[in-house]
């Protein structure tokens, strides 16, 4: 297996909305990968496409070498947590297990009654009285206890506060360092994935913006200010992706190959969230210049 | 997997309201094994045998009096059966799971979610009709006796609240408010929409689609005019029995053309004699080629009645002028294939609507 996601040209329209569009990527497996973009980005639409919740109106995807969804197979190799965490509210805890023992071959029942246990819920408690932060931890013990290669999670920390939101992410780097499973999550907060994502994937105006290991992203980006000059006399190998400018100043975030070699330049490494925020910015400012309309009333 | 997981957890997701439909189903089996047994005794010994001793206006409506409230309870319990099974069973089963959101849980299991849909619908599309079956088979057993006495089971207000039908209606009603919900995807709405769709249908195939299944028999008498006493002239001169399901009854002239209907010259069943200057005719026929008795007094005789020679010239008009009546009609013998008719068909839809739901959960809900 080379990939945990592979896609091409993928697209996924709503009415005449496109949700996710042109959509190309390689996801290495072995990876805890993040998805970082704003709300409305595609980044449930792409999760869902990769949990075969969703079917693609365009393009292909591949999770695992499989088709999502297709088989019982495919669909036992997979583990969805989606947002929001759903759970039948009338059903208690234990009949969440029982469910999830009826309905996956490779259910690891022992596991999963230990993690609850650990956590300190209830067996006996109903779904619907669980808190935000509880229902997230049954959503992810089901998801563990399939014994997926991959788990998938939508927003997993998003209406959690932020201890319950430590403690989740905690069980998840427990998940992975155990079973060594693949891992995607999205987030509109880079914050939540900083410390648990080894690959980050950049989704904004439907679109990818940036795919990448982490660790390759923050060596071949750097902050640079200087004296005032104009970002097109750059060398061909800086992209600019964010520049600010003063009287006398200037500011840029750019992606380099090779090392930055010009004295002028004070050069600084970028934090991800900085990283993260300029390709967020570029692909809005990309979207607002497509629709002059919105310059004019601005 | 357990071998049948999806089946338990159907049944996870089922057994509440089976047991409310297990407790109903039992209560009326209850009160009918108390019930019945005494009302058939009554029957047996009394009203089959009251030929015997002359008294069966008497008897009969003793009878027919006998456990007056089962009589008016039970059927609208089995009349409203199908449409709650459809509306509390049918329009949540995908609705619930599309507007809370679990379908993301349920379909991201090892299971694919046609085999989901299909295990649901099985479960509880089958259980709905046996629910809908045993309490018809109830109810048609504790009404043998009435039915025998009243012979009005054909009629559209008996014909689904007895017999087979029943089970038919349950897979329609479930099949449609499963369809509708996944459509809709609000519970409410399809429930609200199962409904009124499923009571526009059953009246529908009462009055426009039933009748006509099987093309109905037809019977050409001669117009007997009623009389003020004695019993209404035999429809069809004798050919429709009590029991029959009378289609149509339309009056024609001696060309063949419908002149009115329910065994009268006009629409309303009604006939009319006009006297001008003397010369008797027929309300919107013609005149009688007859001649009428001297009325003396008018048309009305001595205590208020046309005198009896008089309705003799009427009817003397009604055969010369070559009216008749005709009846269309479905003898009770064909009651039973009418009722496996409806049934298939009904079935038949619901097959149908339960294809058309699997494509909407396959295709589109994606």
């Amino acid at each position: 297996m080379n990939a945990m996601i592979a896609t091409s040209a993928v697209g996924k329209k709503y009415g005449r909305q496109w949700a996710l569009r042109d959509c190309t990527l390689t996801i290495p497996a072995g990876k805890v990968v993040g998805l970082v973009g704003p709300n409305g980005a595609g980044k449930t639409t792409l999760l869902q496409l990769a949990a075969g919740l969703l079917t693609p109106t365009s393009g292909t995807i591949t999770v695992l070498d499989g088709q999502p969804g297709t088989s019982p197979a495919q669909l036992a190799r997979v583990g969805f947590v989606a947002q929001d965490a759903p759970a039948y509210a009338r059903l208690s805890v234990a009949g969440h297990l029982r469910m999830g023992a009826w309905l996956n071959p490779d259910w690891d029942g022992a596991q999963a009654e230990h993690r609850i246990a650990r956590l300190g819920l209830d067996p006996r408690q109903r779904a619907g009285s669980l808190s935000g932060g509880q229902r997230a931890q049954l959503a992810l013990t089901m998801a563990v206890a399939k014994r997926p290669e991959l788990i998938l999670l939508d927003e997993p920390v998003a209406s959690l506060d932020p201890l319950a939101r430590r403690e989740f992410l905690q069980s998840l780097m427990e998940v992975v360092a155990e079973q060594g499973t693949n891992v995607a999550l999205s987030s509109h907060l880079v914050a939540d994935l900083e410390r648990v994502c080894d690959y980050l994937v950049v989704l904004a105006a439907s679109r990818v913006q940036l795919a990448g290991e982490v660790s390759e992203l923050l060596a071949s980006h750097h902050r640079l200010s200087g004296p005032r000059r104009d970002p097109g006399t750059l060398p061909a190998n800086q992209e600019v992706i964010e520049a600010s400018h003063t009287d006398r100043q200037s500011t840029l975030l750019i992606r380099s190959d090779g090392p930055v070699l010009d004295p002028a330049w004070t050069v600084r490494p970028v934090s991800l969230d900085d990283l993260v925020l300029a390709y967020m910015s570029r692909a809005r400012d990309a979207g607002n210049s497509r629709r002059p309309g919105l310059e004019v009333v601005r | 997997m357990i071998r049948g997981g999806a089946w338990k957890f159907a049944w996870v997701q089922a057994r509440t309201q089976t047991a409310v439909a297990v407790a109903a189903l039992a209560a009326a089996a209850i009160l009918a094994a108390i019930t019945g047994p005494r009302l058939l005794h009554f029957y047996d010994t009394v009203v089959a045998t009251c030929g015997s001793r002359n008294d069966c206006a008497s008897v009969t409506t003793a009878f027919l009096s006998s456990y007056r409230v089962i009589q008016v309870a039970l059927p609208p319990v089995l009349l409203v059966a199908p449409a709650l099974i459809g509306a509390f069973w049918g329009a949540p089963l995908v609705a619930r799971e599309l507007e809370t959101g679990t379908f993301r849980l349920a379909w991201t299991q090892s299971v694919t979610r046609q085999r989901w849909l299909a295990v649901k619908l099985i479960l509880a599309g089958l259980a709905g009709m046996a629910v809908a079956g045993l309490l018809s088979l109830i109810l048609t057993w504790w009404f043998s006796p009435i039915d025998r006495v009243q012979m009005n089971q054909f009629t559209p207000a008996m014909f689904g609240v007895r017999g087979i039908t029943p089970i038919g209606y349950a897979a329609f009603a479930f099949a449609f408010g499963v369809t509708a919900g996944a459509f809709i995807r609000r519970t409410i709405p399809a429930m609200a929409a199962t409904l009124v769709v499923f009571a526009g249908a059953r009246l529908a195939f009462s009055y426009y689609v039933r009748p006509y299944l099987i093309t109905p028999l037809r019977a050409t008498s001669a117009l007997v005019m009623p009389t003020e006493s004695g019993p209404a002239p035999p429809l069809g001169a004798g050919a429709v029995k009590p029991g029959d399901l009378v289609v149509s009854d339309q009056t024609i002239n001696a060309a063949g053309r419908v002149i009115g209907a329910n065994g009268g010259v006009g629409p309303n069943g009604e006939i009319g004699i006009q006297v001008t200057h003397g010369r008797p005719s027929l309300a919107g026929v013609g005149a009688c080629p007859n001649k009428f008795p001297p009325l003396g007094g008018g048309l009305r005789g001595s205590g208020g009645q046309p005198p009896a020679d008089f309705n003799a010239a009427v009817q003397e008009c009604i055969d010369r002028l070559g009216i008749r009546e005709v009846v269309t009609y479905q003898p009770l013998s064909r009651y039973w294939p009418l009722q496996w008719d409806e049934t298939l068909i009904f079935t038949g839809l619901a097959i149908v609507l339960a294809g058309v739901c699997f494509w909407q959960v396959r295709r589109r809900l994606t």
